[in-house]
């Protein structure tokens, strides 16, 4: 019976390992906090908030077709009020809490012990943002929380089911998104000790977001009539308007991650404008030679490719290093979207994979080669970020894959025949936009 | 009496009112339609798919005339919808059996 228990004392010891009590958010007094720091961190919560709802949303419902505007809407904004309950209640606390290096503790369920005193003039701070209080740290990581499986919708939209795409998310950002943001930001996570730089989440979000859209094109398959019939954007005002809400959010998504307002976030900003300036063109011109036309829908996928690669590097790297990671990423990615999507055959719609995904493994990987000491204070390491990027792809295709079977089974994952021809909006939603 | 019906490009539209306005046409029916001849569609792109648009979009014309206005009506149109370019149009000219005004009764000629 005592040897059982040591066992399982060893066992449970391992799975949850003593959480080191300096990781745990410490109490202290209010004049500690930087009211600085606090305002931008607040401004950047608002910020990556809005590249979701109405950013993303806007820049998705303008590719689809005019059939399934609204589906494509409500994907965002439902996942955006899902994600942040389910960050309240357990996704905080599993993903930034000390636990072991794969999955954080309980010890913020219900955002239980995350306290602000006033008489006391004492708050809770994170060890990660000791300069601002921990509501303003949990709030900035619940918007990265939810543009994540947002950005995955592109994939299969304009045929996914409803309820299967609700069950899906709510799965995937407990058993995906939390691990991997631990692994890569949590104090002790993995990624973390191994010296995995990730500065505002090319890898928790660009890499897991595309790896799962891939994943999710090929489980769910094509659209009905896709490579015969048109599936022309809709409205690309639309898109170019959300592309634009993405760019200006993105400042909060990279110069936030600095977490401070210092010189960092100022080195961040640069990074993310100069790389996203670099991207847009080097897509634009891509086209142009290639095609003949620079058209709007390349030159703002262009900008978003490069926001994406900019992500894990801003905060890293200097000018030159932004031009680069932006022309590469500006070229790889319309390589992906335009010509290897339609080689390999699957039907990415909105091109979460040819966008965030290819952006993202490219973003992580140059952060190793143009990483600068100064300013990151580190050395980037190729071998220790192709390492991390290919891990969390792995796992996380492993994870969807088998996340998207067992709803099949259950529940199936697309509409009928019938309801993708007459439109997701009237079929599921019951209302139309015109 | 005569109808005339004619396709046309859209931005010429203006130009065609005003031309049939001046010579004393009182009255046309406008459609927005689809279609091709021999300009052909176009091929559009978006992230390397690339869609050929067959049907090009062009407006109708309809006007009911008297046989004498034939002429002028039909010369109208032709030198307003005119670019030279491929693509502005056809001009079909049909008889017309009766036309009744439904305000007042009226019929034949009286109603044009």
């Amino acid at each position: 019976m005592k040897k059982l228990s040591i066992g399982a004392s060893a066992l449970l010891s391992a799975l949850f390992a003593a959480p080191s009590f300096a990781n745990l958010p410490q109490l202290v007094a209010t004049s500690t906090i930087s009211g600085g720091d606090t305002a931008w961190m607040l401004t950047s919560t608002a910020l990556v908030l809005f590249m979701t709802i109405p950013g993303l949303a806007l820049f998705y419902a303008g590719m689809v077709r005019k059939k399934n505007v609204l589906s494509t809407l409500m994907q965002s904004f439902a996942i955006c009020a899902m994600i942040t309950v389910l960050w309240a209640v357990i996704g905080y606390s599993l993903a930034f809490m000390p636990g072991n290096p794969y999955i954080g503790g309980l010890d913020r369920l219900f955002l239980d012990g995350m306290l602000y005193l006033k008489d006391e003039a004492k708050l809770t701070v994170h060890p990660l943002a000791a300069s601002i209080p921990e509501g303003v740290f949990m709030m900035f990581q619940m918007t990265f929380a939810i543009i994540t499986p947002a950005l995955i919708a592109g994939a299969f939209a304009e045929r996914m089911k409803f309820s299967s795409m609700m069950v899906f998310m709510a799965l995937w950002s407990l058993l995906v998104y939390v691990p991997v943001a631990h692994w890569v930001w949590a104090p002790g996570g993995w990624m973390a000790d191994h010296g995995v730089l990730d500065f505002a989440g090319g890898t928790v979000v660009h890499i897991n977001a595309g790896i799962a859209g891939l994943v999710a094109a090929l489980v769910l398959g094509k659209r009905i009539g896709y490579g015969r019939e048109a599936m022309a954007p809709h409205n690309l005002v639309l898109t170019m308007v959300g592309a634009s809400m993405l760019w200006v959010g993105w400042f909060g998504f990279n110069a936030g991650s600095a977490v401070a307002a210092d010189g960092r976030a100022a080195m961040a900003m640069v990074a993310t404008q100069v790389a996203t300036g670099m991207a847009a063109l080097a897509w634009m011109a891509a086209e142009w030679i290639a095609k003949g036309k620079p058209s709007v829908l390349g030159i703002v996928s262009g900008a978003v490719a490069g926001l994406v690669a900019i992500t894990p590097a801003a905060g890293f790297v200097d000018a030159k290093g932004a031009l680069a990671i932006g022309l590469i990423s500006g070229l790889l990615c319309y390589w992906t979207a335009t010509s290897l999507k339609h080689m390999l055959k699957y039907d990415d719609s909105l091109d979460a994979f040819g966008v965030h995904g290819v952006g993202g493994l490219v973003g992580a990987i140059l952060t190793g080669v143009f990483a600068v000491k100064e300013i990151g204070g580190v050395e980037g390491s190729v071998m220790t970020q192709t390492v991390g990027a290919l891990a969390t792809a792995v796992y996380c295709a492993i994870v969807t894959f088998a996340l998207l079977k067992i709803i099949e089974a259950v529940m199936g994952l697309r509409v009928s025949e019938e309801e993708e021809r007459e439109g997701l909006d009237v079929a599921l939603h019951g209302e139309r936009i015109e | 009496m005569k109808l005339v019906s004619a396709i046309i490009k859209p931005f010429k539209l203006d130009e065609v009112r005003e031309a049939l306005s001046a010579i004393g046409v009182q009255g046309i029916t406008v459609t927005e339609v689809k279609g091709f001849g021999r300009q052909k569609g176009h091929t559009e792109l978006y992230r390397g798919a690339e869609y050929v648009v067959d049907f090009l979009p062009k407006v109708k014309l309809e006007i009911a005339i008297a046989n004498e206005l034939l002429d002028q009506v039909v010369e109208s149109i032709e030198s307003a919808a005119r670019t030279g370019k491929i693509g502005d149009g056809k001009i079909f000219v049909m008889d017309l059996e009766q036309v009744v005004r439904i305000r007042t009764g009226e019929t034949g000629a009286d109603a044009v």
